[in-house]
């Protein structure tokens, strides 16, 4: 293999039931300082349970070696670019972890008392103020645990206000090219939606927008820029359409990193959007979560933002709970907090002009990729890129080559597949974006892979058909996974497989 | 590489976006600060915090002890910044974990199919509701009112927009179990699921048999809802419940001053279609190895959009991964043996105290403070740099004179005979 | 390929009438262009079809479809071997593979649909 990688030894391992011996455990608990209790004295015979059947009994070795081995069977951005279009893959400093975990932060109890939390308090409201200034937006709530969950705060937001208006009306509109968290969010918050097809630049059509815009639409939900990487160069226009009627706008911040120190949705007509820290703000996505979705609203949105809300005293916070007109609670407590550390710290670190810098940076090395690998895969959307890319597979298909098989070959090259078959509206799409953190030769190393690929799907389009080829394990049979889904492991399918 | 684009200045990159849309001055926030600087200022906030408290909260957030391996597995870079497994071939590590994970909370809860975990405790409950909507095609949720107060409110507006009415029945004034009685006469063939939490948010451990029953007599679902994972190291796992949603954040999250934790549903296999979140499941690569992949993701939004099981589109994998890690450490006995440590250290706290409720409890339990408020108890605690409990009051206006005191393997008997004298002594007054 | 006795619709259904009992399935083109099916989800005995709406759906690893009715009526049988063995709705669509059975509550309904010609046409066969 060229450039990147070349094959290394990696470990079979069986799973922690298929190795357990009786009697075994990993770690060793204090002697009880207090007279030892009979469970089932103090809770009832028929409250206590019998043993946990086939629950793991592993030494501490055994279980750092199952892990460390596994661990080794995956890919993240410590090991190098991580091109996923739309999750915005950056570096995650490691000082983020470690402040997170410092003692006064981390056995912080949400119900100690608030003189004792003064410090965690000061955490969320710098956060807030620093939000607050990125998005050009009045108030920010961190309390949503994802973007998704952020969505969902931002649409019953856009209820609630309505409703205090006397109608919470009935449809938010829906670009074609929106992420299907959208949809689904708006679903959950109890309205219809209406799908807007795209111009054929890929943006928001706008006359096709007023002319749906009446007093039954709520909202729309744009992404900007949107799935495209292309900045919506009317979305002032498109704001004030859907201002003029009465509903509110929504912007999904999952592609905020094209945007901060440069243009701020709060400045251009946006009413309440939501930002991933796990995103734009760099904190780890640690294998799908924890994130944190927080939702910034303008003035008018503010009095509906779930509680508590911080409330400043002098020098010293308190949490107010007397919100009369707020949504409620969406998350127990105060959101994902040791989330907002991170995100914090990853601001304090680059300050106004380094997160300036790094939106640059993020384009400029989006820019560089799709220049790099225009000649090679088709562009259909030809409009200024910002922070990512998106190709479609249309010239590999004709020689019977698909974006998942260009995604799976990408692996035997050493990286990270792009996001595939995604936005809906790019048959066979590849969706990359490289993000600020990438250096020149590891952008190079990445395109010359592209490059090698298509190369490929010329001469033997079987090689990319049926990659990847160099890993541990081959193209995975989802089919059946689906048809008949064994989703834990049990004791008797351990024994039939022996009988295999 | 502005050359290669034919570019002279970065700022050209967005030379495009309309004049009105820029932000023509600089971001008003402080320069950038140096690693030593931020790390300094992240400890001074810590020292504004009660860092070095012995405490007695508990509440749906609990203080364990977590073995070293919890945090060095999951600060491996592999682990921690790696993304959703979408490419099952280079993400084997993560699928393999979360297949464990899945497994270890159906052998805890005795359900036969867990997802991968989802948000917290508090966001499971609702989806876990609306799950059963889903199921029996009912609109009505049953509440018990010694549910964790917060998740209540979640639920509420979780459910007000979707016009699933939520009613809350009673708990016995003199056990703190659930109130049958009220829950019977309020339980009709509208009512999709009965939800009760054991032990419950006043630590007492439901009868959740009888509640399950009375729900399935009306063609409800019951849900039962855990906030301590540890209790399932001793109490019997709720087989009769048709959905569990849980809070894993004692396996596997210091308190953190409330996140971020990890949820889970676990549920009959004859419901897994309706399941929201993740699911990773066991098949084979092309030439016959073992291998996990997500599966059943037709039921989530990326597919599905507006008519997906939910909007959630992550589990909370790292969380997860660290309560995957403490429970193969602990294992079989010695997750028993540190719940019936919980329960030793509880029972010495209470023994001799005003207990408010004669149930049977596990860890947690509610305390009088008579003739004192529970915050003027507190207050002197403070002062021995204790966190004494969470006075009630502020969620249950009946039970203001009290307080919700917990304890674990990680409480003291000095601090707690501290504790018990200071109620004790309120008494005496 | 596509059997004469039957009638299509555009979104890829077919139904046989026999006396008055419609049997809904549905096309070869359709399940190939779903790929691997992995899941069918279909109504109880006793519900009303109605013509132009949904009576179910099915699922590829990847993607939902949902079945219009054809034709309007009650269902009185679903296939139940589908649901354990959903790859038969790859291996015969036109067969062993249908979907449900409807009792006609206005069978000049299938008037209105295409014939095996008129369908082949349509999928440009």
């Amino acid at each position: 293999m060229p450039g990147k990688v070349r094959s290394h030894i990696s470990q079979n391992e069986a799973l922690l039931f298929e190795m357990s011996s009786p009697g075994k455990r990993g770690y060793q608990l204090p002697e009880l300082d207090v007279p030892a209790v009979d469970p089932v004295e103090a809770l009832g015979a028929e409250n206590t349970r019998a043993e946990i059947t086939d629950f793991p009994e592993v030494s501490e070795v055994e279980v750092i070696r199952h892990f460390t081995r596994l661990s080794t069977w995956n890919y993240g951005i410590d090991l190098g670019l991580f091109p996923l279009g739309s999750c915005t893959m950056k570096y995650n400093p490691r000082v983020n972890e470690q402040v997170a975990r410092i003692e006064g932060l981390a056995w912080a109890h949400p119900y100690q008392p608030e003189s004792l939390s003064q410090g965690a308090m000061e955490i969320i409201a710098r956060l807030e103020a620093a939000l607050a200034e990125i998005t050009g937006m009045d108030a920010v709530t961190l309390e949503p645990a994802a973007g998704a969950h952020g969505e969902l705060t931002g649409v019953l937001l856009i209820r609630a206000l309505l409703e205090s208006r006397g109608n919470p009306r009935k449809k938010i509109i829906i670009p074609d090219s929106a992420h299907g968290t959208n949809p689904a969010t708006a679903a959950m918050a109890g309205y219809q939606v209406a799908n807007l097809k795209s111009t054929a630049e890929g943006l928001v059509d706008v006359e096709a927008l007023a002319a749906m815009v009446d007093e039954e639409v709520a909202g729309l939900m744009v992404t900007n820029p949107n799935t495209l990487g292309v900045f919506e160069q009317e979305i002032r226009k498109i704001c004030e359409i859907l201002h003029a009627k009465g509903a509110l706008v929504y912007m999904d911040g999952a592609n905020m990193n094209a945007l901060v120190g440069i243009s701020r949705p709060g400045d251009f007509g946006i009413d309440v959007m939501h930002l991933n820290l796990h995103k734009t703000f760099s904190t780890p996505h640690g294998g799908g979560g924890p994130g944190a979705g927080a939702v910034a609203v303008k003035k008018h949105l503010e009095p509906f933002l779930p509680y508590p809300r911080l409330k400043r005293h002098g020098e010293s916070w308190s949490w107010d709970y007397d919100r009369p007109l707020s949504i409620g609670k969406v998350r127990a407590f105060y959101g994902n907090f040791g989330v907002l550390v991170r995100a914090l710290a990853y601001i304090l670190a680059h300050g106004g002009p380094g997160l300036r810098k790094a939106t640059l940076d993020a384009l400029l090395n989006a820019n560089y990729v799709r220049k790099g690998l225009e000649d090679y895969y088709d562009l259909p959307y030809p409009g200024p890129t910002m922070h990512e890319c998106v190709f479609s597979d249309a010239r590999q298909a004709k020689r019977g080559v698909r974006t998942m098989d260009i995604a799976k070959r990408l692996i035997d090259y050493g990286f990270h597949p792009y996001t595939v078959a995604f936005p809906l509206i790019v048959p066979g799409a590849l969706m990359i974006e490289p993000t600020e953190t990438e250096s020149k030769a590891e952008l190079d190393a990445f395109i010359e892979a592209m490059r090698a690929i298509a190369r490929e799907v010329e001469t033997d389009p079987e090689l990319v058909r049926t990659a990847p080829h160099e890993t541990r394990i081959s193209r995975v049979d989802e089919v059946s996974a689906a048809r008949r889904p064994v989703v834990r492991w049990k004791r008797a399918s351990a024994a039939s497989k022996a009988a295999d | 590489m502005l050359d290669a684009l034919g570019l002279r200045s970065l700022e050209e990159l967005y030379s495009h976006l309309p004049e009105d849309v820029l932000l023509k001055r600089p971001l008003n926030l402080p320069d950038g600060q140096s690693e030593y600087e931020i790390v300094e200022f992240f400890r001074a906030c810590g020292e504004r915090n009660a860092a070095g408290y012995a405490s007695f909260l508990g509440a749906g957030v609990y203080s364990h002890y977590r073995p070293v391996l919890c945090d060095v597995i999951a600060s491996r870079g592999e682990f921690l910044t790696s993304y959703t497994p979408y490419q099952a071939e280079m993400a084997q590590g993560t699928l393999t974990t979360i297949f464990e994970f899945q497994t270890m909370v159906c052998q805890l809860t005795g359900m036969e199919v867990a997802n991968a975990s989802m948000y917290d405790g508090s966001t499971a409950a609702p989806e876990m509701a609306m799950m059963a909507c889903r199921i029996t095609g009912r609109e009505r949720v049953l509440v018990a009112r010694s549910l964790h107060p917060e998740y209540r409110r979640v639920l509420e507006t979780y459910a007000r927009y979707q016009g699933l009415p939520v009613a809350e029945f009673g708990y016995d004034a003199a056990t703190g179990e659930v109130d049958l009685a009220d829950l019977e006469a309020k339980l009709n063939d509208e009512v999709a699921m009965v939800m009760v939490q054991s032990p419950n948010f006043f630590g007492v451990i439901e009868n959740t048999r009888t509640a399950a029953e009375l729900a399935h007599r009306k063609g409800a679902l019951f849900g039962f809802v855990f906030t301590e994972a540890v209790s399932l190291g001793l109490l019997e796992p709720p087989y009769h419940a048709d959905i569990v949603a849980g809070e894993l954040q004692s396996f596997a999250h210091p308190p953190s001053y409330g996140g971020p934790f990890a949820g889970v549903i676990a549920t009959k296999e004859k419901y897994i279609r309706q399941l929201p979140g993740r699911l990773a499941g066991e098949t084979k690569d092309v030439h016959g190895n073992r291998a996990f992949c997500l599966t059943l993701s037709t039921r989530e939004q990326h597919i599905r959009r507006e008519k997906a099981t939910s909007n959630i589109c992550t589990n909370q994998a790292l969380v997860a991964l660290m309560a995957t890690v403490f429970m193969s450490l602990y294992g079989k006995e010695g997750l028993r043996e540190l719940a019936v440590q919980n329960l030793s250290k509880a029972h010495y706290l209470a023994d001799g105290l005003p207990l408010r409720f004669k149930g049977r409890f596990f860890n947690e339990f509610v305390v009088c403070c008579n003739g004192s408020q529970p915050e003027a108890v507190n207050a002197k605690l403070l002062e021995k740099k204790i966190i004494g409990g969470l006075p009630l009051g502020r969620f249950y206006p009946e039970l203001a004179g009290c307080m919700l005191l917990c304890a674990t393997e990680m409480s003291r008997r000095p601090q707690m005979d501290e504790v018990k004298k200071a109620i004790e002594e309120s008494h005496a007054r | 390929m596509y059997p004469e006795q039957f009638k299509y619709t555009k979104e890829h259904e077919w139904v046989l009438v026999e006396g008055d009992t419609g049997t809904i399935g549905i096309t070869h083109y359709a399940q190939n262009e779903l790929g691997d099916i992995v899941y069918v989800d279909l109504p109880k005995i006793g519900a009303q079809a109605e013509k132009g709406k949904t009576i179910g759906s099915v699922e590829s690893v990847k993607a939902v479809s949902d079945i219009y009715s054809p034709v309007s009526g009650e269902v009185i049988a679903v296939n139940e071997t589908l649901v354990d063995k959903p790859e038969l709705l790859n291996q015969d669509p036109h067969g062993a593979a249908w979907l449900v059975k409807v009792r006609l509550s206005s069978p000049a309904e299938i008037n209105e649909l295409m014939d095996a010609p008129a369908y082949q046409n349509y999928i440009g066969a």
